[in-house]
């Protein structure tokens, strides 16, 4: 791998990886919603940042895992709605570092949204999510009626 | 001062490990460098900093357990996380500190004393 290939801005980026469709699809649903004017000024069509996340199950909960390196607790958002879990938030820059000459700038600032739909109804009151090491874990028991049921058939 | 933390060397997979390499923004300031590099899901306990004649290492150790469960989907990479930098040769090596915070690593690197601009009042 040619190291070169990573040197490029976020905001240059052209390549959307396989994970920023769901933000591409964000960005035109905005398109219809916004002037245009406003679009350019924020425009991230050729950039955001598309968290990597994990989503596994077991017979209770979903479990689900996004990289979210150096946010604030604060400045992430979760919410369900029709049985999708959307995560969002804000990664600040350094107010410090504002001055400073920029040598290399890898990193993506600013906002961005996933939402995931899950398969079966999960029990929102229960939801708990933990932010660790720049990971967020959120634990979504199912719903009693989601599932599966053993049902013991007796033959006599 | 073009040479900074110039060019950057990948490590060769001399151990035949599998390292991605984290996201960096670099900045200088009057005092040295500011190095963030992103690595989620590693702590304190799994950073590796060396330093070797002017090239400093970056390693850190995951510390997240598999997914034990059926996956849905699988994003993150499981491999260790390491990137190489050369250093320029105005930093002070014995001074260079770092901080782990919310999977970002933010590396402190000060100019030495010699070389930082200077103010010399005139009697």
């Amino acid at each position: 791998m040619n190291s070169l290939a990573r040197w490029q801005r976020p905001e240059l980026s052209m390549w959307p990886g396989f994970g920023r469709l769901t933000s591409l699809r964000d960005e035109i649903d905005r398109l219809f919603e916004e002037p245009l004017a406003a679009l350019a000024r924020s425009s991230q069509l050729l950039s955001g940042w598309t968290p990597a996340f994990d989503v596994c199950e077991d017979k209770d909960n979903f479990y689900v895992r996004a990289e979210l390196p150096g946010m604030r607790k604060e400045d992430i958002e979760l919410s369900m709605h029709n049985g999708s879990l959307s995560i969002s938030g804000e990664r600040k820059s350094d107010e410090a570092l504002k001055e400073a000459e920029v040598y290399r700038s890898e990193r993506f600032f600013g906002r961005f949204q996933r939402t995931i739909s899950l398969p079966t109804q999960v029990a929102v009151e229960t939801i708990k999510a933990q932010y660790k090491d720049g990971i967020l874990s959120v634990t979504l028991p199912k719903a009693e009626e989601a599932k599966p049921k053993h049902i013991d058939v007796k033959v006599s | 001062m073009n040479a900074t933390l110039q060019k950057e060397t990948r490590a060769t997979n001399e151990r035949e490990t599998q390292f991605v390499s984290p996201e960096v923004n670099i900045y200088e300031t009057k005092d040295g460098y500011i190095l963030e590099a992103e690595m989620p899901g590693v702590n304190k306990e799994g950073l590796e900093i060396t330093l070797e004649g002017n090239e400093i290492t970056i390693t850190g150790h995951r510390h997240t357990e598999p997914l034990s469960s059926q996956a849905l989907f699988h994003e993150s990479h499981n491999a260790d996380y390491q990137r190489v930098f050369e250093l320029d040769p105005a930093i002070d090596t014995a001074k260079v500190s770092a901080r782990m915070d919310q999977g970002v690593l933010k590396l402190t690197l000060p100019k030495s004393e010699r070389v930082k601009p200077r103010k010399i009042s005139v009697d």
